[in-house]
């Protein structure tokens, strides 16, 4: 049925259009032969052709626009008429003789123009007439176009200020009066159509309004346009006549669609100097009307004028724009129970840009209008509406944005209020915006007191929320977490207190985050302490522990008790090769504040760690590495502490399931009894014991693949070993001599000459470059020159 | 003339938020062929945003890297240069040189790049060059109290390499430059 009727349309708009060209053609040929009467007589008829009611709004335009373009030909026709001597007021009193009506009234109009610019009658006077014989079509669209017509060839003739128009007896008012008229009734006869026709047409009659709107609100961009519309006329004058007229039409779509016209069309400034009267306008709409939208276009545009230039913030203050928008917003939301969150809280986010534009410096007023926001939200309570959560995340990045800095957001004590009330995947989603802006901007949070109201504010990434039990993606998960261990990076203070309370905060924070959280979170807290400890360290050189010092001071001895608990909960996740990890780094820390019972301490955990959690070969690869590494650095051990220590490593080392890996750590132990740079820590025979003790290994292993695979491996270790012979003998231990060194070369040699054994290109690269070494270690002269004289390679 | 960037010991997000700034906006995709990482770096995004920089990308394991998988050492070739890569945290002593000059020996490479002291090295010795390009963001370092942000571009070029570091010092980034040449060596054959 729709389609019939589209096809039905194209027919008579062709066929309109059709008869209109055809009485054109002939009134063309009136025209040309200078034939008055024939030339109204067909304008008429072809004029009659507008006054179909068969056309929907959109094809009536169509055929509007071909008669427009056709009585502007008749009007320059009229013109050389008069010129010719007709007298206009005649030509005036004979159009009107036409037949009917519409057609009647667009040919007086046409000649009303050429009238007007003969000056043979002051402007307003034909202007107003025209006008109210307008009235004689009431018919919504026929009526709407004529009136149109009438506006556009007024537009250049009217009495404005500096006009050729303008004159004693007519000024600006009567322009501006004409253009009023003419507006109010296009929007009667506009409001009309809402009327017409079945209640079941309804949604076709908005979409055919929705299609005229530009005509009527055109009016309003002429009032606009006319220079002697200043501010004082559009407040006197312009301004109530118009909204006079959209609260009176009590017409939904109307009432929007203007008041949204006046604001995008008139300047801001006299939107600035009729705040209230604009405003007050608002609660007099339908209940209906979206006031919402129309009030944020209106904050929209205020804030882009306040951000065009400085000059005008002043302006802004002296009508105390923010507080009356406030009201007027309070308003609105207590009238309008209905309006869903949503709607309240763009509001309310529209009001904060427009605040931080104009007045930036008001923490106060940004905090205020939060505050209201968070007292709507309070009523509602938590949110599962997806497009208000949109807009608070909307609202509360706006302040990150303006100021660049999370530290001011942090001083509006309504921003966490507004933040609970996030369910807990915006929270989150809001938490990743704060640590951008953070990251982004490298602000620095320096105190206790912000880290603290920081992780107020980002809780939903620090620990699970109440009711937040949905399976977070994995990879997501990861991102947040890393993403909070690099804002611990930022929390900084210079002063060691502060920035001791910073680490205890931070610590009572992330204990909350639960197993899946800490490995990500423990490891950055303890760094950042052990950096604390350097810096107490640099600042007290040389002085011991005052025991008359203040209890409550920091020290490094403090930090080290905080960081001992603080490594033990890894324990409830359970990440023990972590955890071992950071309890050496403290030892180290601790070995350079001098603590020897602190890094014993540290070293015991890791120990025990080592013994109870960590089995996996590679992992207890690792592990013994980083051991046996750090224990061979350690210089504030006292002998039995170190022998303690040492005698575990060598075992653990011994224990290692694969007798490669038994090898290499177990001549790596023989480091542990020679340090280069103490004297006292040179023990040159447990050195060589170690040493020989690798050896056994090595050949332990040879034997036992000989066994199992028939063949005995590849001579690596035994290269290796060689390699640890001739570090130490360079090093001057006394128990490896040449001789020692040149019965291994041989037995290697043998080795690899040997059937069994597999034959290995990187073993052989090593023993050729091992030669090598020694060859020119031999050629470098001196001492070294001298010792490796009778090593023959 | 092959561009190779040696860069490690990043631990982010475990001792740093990120790369210097400066650092960031010198490390441009497209200019370099080679990436040789020694490690630590230690979280996914810093392996995407190295791979980012140049698809030629070779790690090894340091003790606190996400992805195990990553190998503990590592040899290529760049024209006429065998490399070596290691962490170094197996290496004991930690940094000291006749050790790292066993290791260089064992892996038969003319350049050997290693890490976790975080301390800029590059010196030679008879075998071969040993680079350590430090830690690329400053990180924490038991080793030392005093850690620059730096990483070295080597300018392979036939018998010839030119190494480049980089560092960041009081906000100002500092470049040295050493230069070393091969002596084409001969290798008894087996």
């Amino acid at each position: 049925m729709v389609a019939n009727g589209v096809e039905d349309e194209e027919k008579w708009l062709a066929a309109a259009i059709a008869g209109l060209q055809q009485n054109a053609f002939y009134m063309h040929r009136a025209l040309d032969s200078n034939n008055l009467r024939d030339a109204l007589k067909y304008s008429a008829q072809m004029l009659s052709e507008l006054r179909t009611s068969k056309l929907s709004p959109h094809k009536y335009y169509e055929l509007y626009m071909r008669a427009f373009d056709e009585l502007r030909k008749l009007e320059m026709f009229f013109k050389e008429e008069t010129r010719r001597g007709c007298s206009i007021i005649d030509l005036y009193e004979l159009v009107q003789h036409a037949g009917n009506i519409l057609p009647r009234l667009y040919l007086l109009c046409t000649v009303g123009s050429v009238y007007i610019k003969s000056k043979e009658a002051p402007a307003k006077d034909v202007l107003k007439d025209l006008v109210e014989m307008c009235r004689g079509i009431q018919h919504p669209v026929r009526g709407l176009f004529l009136r149109s017509y009438l506006s556009q060839v007024s537009r250049d003739k009217l009495p404005d200020i500096g006009s050729e128009y303008e004159g004693d007896a007519e000024t600006v008012m009567d322009a501006v009066e004409f253009v009023l008229q003419n507006f109010t009734e296009m929007n009667k006869l506009w409001v009309r159509m809402q009327h017409q026709g079945p209640a079941r047409e309804k949604e076709k009659r908005e979409k055919e309004r929705s299609e005229l709107r530009d005509l009527v609100g055109k009016n309003l961009h002429v009032l606009s346009q006319i220079e002697g519309v200043d501010l004082e006329m559009y407040k006197d004058t312009v301004l109530p006549r118009v909204l006079e007229q959209v609260v009176n039409c009590k017409d939904e779509l109307a009432q929007f669609y203007l008041m949204d016209c006046v604001i995008q069309v008139f300047p801001d400034e006299y939107h600035l100097q009729t705040l209230e009267v604009l405003l007050g306008a608002c609660p007099q709409l339908q209940p209906s009307v979206d006031v919402k939208t129309v009030l944020s276009r209106l904050m929209e545009r205020l804030s882009n004028y306040a951000a065009s230039s400085a000059e005008v913030l002043p302006e802004f203050l002296q009508v105390e724009a923010f507080s009356k928008l406030n009201n007027a917003i309070g308003t609105v939301i207590e009238a309008q129970v209905d309006m869903p969150i949503f709607g309240a809280v763009t509001l309310y986010s529209s009001l904060l840009t427009f605040t931080l534009h104009v007045h930036p410096d008001r923490l106060d007023y940004a905090d205020q209008v939060l505050g209201a926001c968070f007292k709507k939200l309070s009523s509602k309570g938590k949110l599962d509406d997806s497009r208000a959560t949109k807009q608070i995340v909307a609202l509360l990045s706006a302040p990150l944005e303006k100021y660049n800095d999370v530290v001011t957001a942090l001083k509006l004590s309504n921003y966490p209020k507004v933040m609970e009330y996030l369910d807990s995947e915006t929270n989150k989603v809001m938490a990743t915006v704060i640590i951008q802006s953070i990251m982004k901007n490298k602000t620095n949070i320096s105190t206790a007191g912000k880290v603290e109201a920081l992780f107020e504010l980002i809780t939903g990434l620090i620990k699970d929320l109440d009711g937040a039990h949905e399976e977070v993606d994995e990879d997501d998960f990861n991102e947040e977490q890393n993403s909070v261990a690099r804002l611990i990076q930022m929390l900084h203070n210079d002063d060691p207190e502060e920035m001791y309370k910073i680490i205890c905060t931070v610590r009572k924070w992330i204990m909350t985050g639960g197993p899946r959280r800490l490995p990500f979170t423990v490891p950055p807290l303890v760094f950042s302490s052990l950096k604390l400890v350097r810096t107490l360290q640099g600042q007290d050189q040389g002085q011991d522990e005052n025991p008359f010092g203040d209890e409550s001071s920091t020290t490094p001895k403090k930090i080290f008790q905080l960081l001992n608990q603080t490594i033990e909960v890894l324990s409830t996740v359970p990440a023990p090769e972590l955890a071992l990890q950071l309890y050496l780094q403290c030892a180290e820390a601790a070995n350079d504040s001098d603590l020897e019972p602190v890094a014993y301490e540290f070293f015991t955990q890791a120990y025990i760690l080592y013994e109870e959690e960590v089995s996996d070969s590679k992992a207890q690869v690792t592990a013994l590495h980083l051991m046996i590494g750090t224990l061979q650095r350690m210089v504030v051990f006292g002998v039995e502490n170190r022998d303690t220590l040492t005698h575990k490593a060598t075992g653990y080392s011994a224990k290692l399931l694969k007798k490669p890996d038994q090898c290499r750590a177990v001549y790596g132990c023989a480091h542990l009894f020679w340090v280069d740079d103490q004297d006292n820590m040179k023990d040159g025979e447990r050195v060589l014991i170690c040493l020989k003790r690798a050896l056994r290994i090595a050949n332990a292993a040879q034997q036992m693949s000989n066994a199992a695979r028939g063949s005995t491996g590849s001579a690596m270790l035994f290269v290796e070993i060689l390699n640890k012979y001739l570090y130490f003998f360079e090093k001057e231990n006394p128990q490896i001599t040449a001789a020692v060194i040149q019965s291994l070369i041989e037995l290697i040699k043998t080795e690899m000459q040997s059937e069994s054994v597999t034959p290995d290109p990187g073993a052989d690269a090593f023993f050729a470059s091992t030669l090598r070494y020694i060859q020119f270690q031999k050629q470098k002269g001196g001492a070294i020159g001298e010792r490796y004289e009778p090593i023959k390679a | 003339m092959v561009l190779v960037l040696a860069i490690g010991d990043l631990h982010i997000p475990h001792r740093a938020a990120d790369l210097p700034p400066k650092f960031k906006s010198m490390l441009v995709p497209g200019k370099i062929q080679h990436i040789i990482c020694t490690g630590n770096l230690c979280i996914k995004e810093v392996h995407d945003y190295l791979k980012s920089l140049c698809p030629d990308l070779h790690i090894t394991r340091g003790e606190y890297d996400e992805d195990s998988r990553y190998p503990e050492t590592k040899t290529l070739t760049i024209g006429q240069f065998k490399l070596g890569i290691c962490h170094g945290h197996q290496v004991i002593p930690w940094g000291d040189l006749d050790s790292l000059a066993m290791l260089q020996r064992q892996l038969d490479v003319d350049i050997l790049i290693t890490g976790h002291t975080h301390q800029f090295k590059a010196y030679k010795h008879e075998g071969g060059v040993v680079i350590n390009p430090g830690s690329a963001t400053g990180a924490y370092s038991s080793f030392t109290y005093d850690v620059n942000p730096s990483f070295v571009l080597m300018d392979i070029d036939g018998l010839r390499v030119v190494v480049y570091v980089y560092e960041l010092i009081d906000g100002e980034v500092k470049v040295d430059k050493i230069d070393f040449k091969k002596t084409a060596t001969t290798r008894s054959s087996h």
